[in-house]
């Protein structure tokens, strides 16, 4: 709205005409407030905009920056090369022991057999014998992928039950040839690769994400698509859901063994 | 729930407790603790706020020396089934934030710390006082935080807490069954603590579905009533509340068989 416009219309003016008729005196000078508001009225309206887009800013771009701090691996670990020289892949290191725990990370008596001095030329190398395996202390790892105490996961369920591979959840840190660097959430303490990197919650693979509602996705397509045809497959949830209540007998929606929320239980995933 | 009515693969853990057996020593409280990280207040005389997942109790027939009689009775969480058997346990059913949870797939009421905010609704809806608030964060003597068990998550103040049939057991059990192929366990692959510490191999554990295991055999449930025990030596406590106890207890003495419920005294002939 210009300022023309509105001293024009018959609101802006009728407060001056009554204060006039009340007073005689001074018929100018009322205007100059109302000049003064129009400009107050535009600086908050600039000043809304400017605040708008701080808050923004500060919202997606400065305070997720605040909120995690940046770590970086003790050692910077090579995996393209290792998966090379190791005789049996990822075995070599990442292995399922006998009674059905996943070994992690593996500890330096992995290591020793091929670094027990130094090797080669790279400084990495050198720093790893030196600070670790002469002194026998372990790397302090930084596990990207680590959930909450109160989480259970089983890499048996997953990689030997369900097949399924390890890019899926943990994206190609097979083959990397460096560590990427570990962000910390500054309040809970967790690793960013839970919540995931980006803001607006959309992922663009399956391992940028893996929050309680990734896993109970996953759990749920597993729990309707057993033992169905590929045109109820199809169907989504939703719609499944819909036919299932208007005609029980045709379509019976597979449920999850939990009385509150029909997805898995939560001692399904918790400890 | 459909599921409930053929069991459909679905297990339904339970315990039974022979008071003939019981010695009333307590190991089982001890075994439980150390298996959960319950923890202690330094000094525990008042035993009003004190947490014990497993707890003996004592109970006298009332008479005097020489028809004075003593039975010890020791107490986990009852896992009801609630109702008809449809998951809608006390506790479960007045959870105003979902932390407590049944699972129609092997019978467990679950606890989830973190999603517990204290309001204690269960604790005041639970018939068995199973149930227990942590006044404090738990102190443990120094050195002991080593020795805490890393499958069971650790709780803070503010939250209520009980026992959860050790159920971490029941997870490291099929880690094992995955990795060797199998989705199903032997009975003595998941067995609780309480049970195993027993000296007087006064409890039993199993799946009361399966008629194969020792708790089937020794309570005969009738699936008609809920899961009612068929042995006439056997009973529930308050079994004429419907919570349907997964916890059967037996005794050849009919004054303790009595005293798991409130019945008038005509009724008490008929026990
Ligand atoms: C020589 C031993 C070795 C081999 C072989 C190896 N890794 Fe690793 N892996 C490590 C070490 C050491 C770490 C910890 C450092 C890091 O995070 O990069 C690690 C970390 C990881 C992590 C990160 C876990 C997390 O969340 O922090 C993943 C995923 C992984 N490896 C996958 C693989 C895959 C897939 C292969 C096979 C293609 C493989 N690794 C082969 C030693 C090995
Ligand atoms: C099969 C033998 C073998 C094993 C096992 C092995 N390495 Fe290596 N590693 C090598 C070779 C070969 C090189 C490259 C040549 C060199 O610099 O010595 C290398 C290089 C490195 C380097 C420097 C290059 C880089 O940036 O990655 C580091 C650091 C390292 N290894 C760490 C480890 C750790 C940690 C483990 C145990 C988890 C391990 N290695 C296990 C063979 C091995
Ligand atoms: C279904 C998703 C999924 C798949 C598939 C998967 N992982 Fe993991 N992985 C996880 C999760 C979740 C964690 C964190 C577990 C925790 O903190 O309790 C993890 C943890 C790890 C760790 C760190 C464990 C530690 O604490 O030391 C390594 C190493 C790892 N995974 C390697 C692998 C490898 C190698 C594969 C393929 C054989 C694989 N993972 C497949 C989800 C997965
Ligand atoms: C991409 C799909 C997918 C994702 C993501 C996934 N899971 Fe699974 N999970 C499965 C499948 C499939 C099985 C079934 C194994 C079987 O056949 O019983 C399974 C089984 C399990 C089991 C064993 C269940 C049992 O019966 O004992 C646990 C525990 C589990 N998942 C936890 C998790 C957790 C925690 C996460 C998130 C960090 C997760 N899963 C993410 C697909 C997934
Ligand atoms: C499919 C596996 C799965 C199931 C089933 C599941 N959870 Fe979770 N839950 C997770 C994972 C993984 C996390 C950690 C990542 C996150 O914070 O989202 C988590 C985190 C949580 C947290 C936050 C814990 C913290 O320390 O930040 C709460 C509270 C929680 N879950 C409650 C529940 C309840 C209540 C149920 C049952 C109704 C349940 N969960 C069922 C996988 C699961």
């Amino acid at each position: 709205m210009s300022a023309s416009e509105e001293q024009n219309s018959p609101e802006a003016e009728a407060p001056d005409e009554e204060e006039m008729d009340v007073e005689t005196s001074e018929p100018i000078e009322p205007l100059k407030p109302e000049e003064g508001k129009n400009g107050a009225g535009a600086t908050i309206f600039l000043f809304f905009i400017l605040g708008f887009a701080a808050s923004l800013i500060v919202g997606w771009v400065v305070f997720p920056k605040l909120l995690y701090s940046k770590k970086i691996q003790p050692i910077n670990f090579n995996h393209a090369l290792h998966v090379a020289e190791a005789a049996e892949g990822c075995e070599s290191c990442h292995y399922f022991r006998e009674d059905g725990s996943f070994s992690g990370v593996p500890t330096i008596s992995h290591c020793i057999e091929c670094h027990e001095n130094v090797n080669g030329e790279d400084p990495e190398e050198k720093k790893f014998v030196r600070e670790y395996v002469e002194a026998g202390k372990e790397v302090p790892w930084l596990i990207y992928a680590k959930q909450p105490a109160s989480v259970f996961f089983s890499h048996a369920a997953h990689v030997i039950t369900a097949k399924m591979e390890c890019v899926a959840c943990h994206g190609p840190i097979g083959e990397s040839t460096e560590t990427r660097i570990y962000e910390e959430n500054r309040l809970t303490g967790y690793s960013r690769d839970i919540w995931g990197k980006n803001i607006s919650g959309i992922k663009q693979h399956s391992w940028e994400r893996m929050k309680m509602d990734d896993c109970a996705d996953c759990h749920m397509q597993k729990a309707t698509s057993e033992k169905e045809s590929g045109v109820q497959q199809s169907l989504t949830r939703q719609l499944r859901e819909m036919v299932s209540v208007a005609f029980p007998n045709v379509m019976e929606v597979k449920k999850g063994s939990s009385v509150q929320t029909e997805k898995d239980a939560c001692f399904v995933c918790h400890k | 729930m459909k599921q409930t009515q053929g069991n459909n693969g679905n297990k339904k853990f339970g315990m039974v407790i022979n008071l003939d057996l019981c010695t009333g020593c307590g190991s089982c409280m001890v075994a439980c603790m150390a298996e959960n990280n319950v923890p202690f207040k330094e000094d525990e005389t008042d035993k009003l706020d004190s947490i014990t997942w497993m707890r003996v109790y004592k109970l006298k027939n009332g008479k005097s020396w020489p028809n004075a009689d003593i039975c010890y009775l020791p107490r986990p969480c009852m896992h009801c089934g609630g109702h008809g058997d449809h998951g809608h346990s006390p506790c479960v059913s007045v959870c105003p934030a979902v932390a407590t949870d049944y699972s129609m797939a092997t019978g467990i009421v679950s606890q989830i710390y973190t999603r517990c905010f204290g309001c204690r609704y269960c604790m005041a809806a639970c018939p068995y006082h199973v149930r227990y608030f942590n006044w404090w964060d738990p102190v443990w003597p120094e050195g002991m935080e080593r020795f805490l068990n890393p499958d069971v998550s650790v709780r803070m103040r503010g939250v209520v807490e009980k026992c959860s049939f050790c159920f971490h057991r029941y997870q490291l059990a099929m880690n094992k069954a995955f990795l060797e192929g199998r989705r199903v366990l032997e009975e003595d692959e998941y067995q609780s603590a309480c049970t195993q510490a027993c000296p007087a191999g006064a409890i039993t554990f199993g799946d009361l579905n399966n008629p194969e295991h020792a708790v089937h055999q020794l309570v005969q449930p009738d699936p008609k009533h809920a899961g009612r025990p068929r042995n006439p030596k056997a009973f529930r406590l308050l079994e004429r509340l419907e919570t349907n106890p997964k916890v059967y207890y037996v005794s050849s003495r009919k004054w303790v068989r009595q005293s798991g419920d409130n019945y008038l005294k005509k009724e008490k002939q008929k026990i």
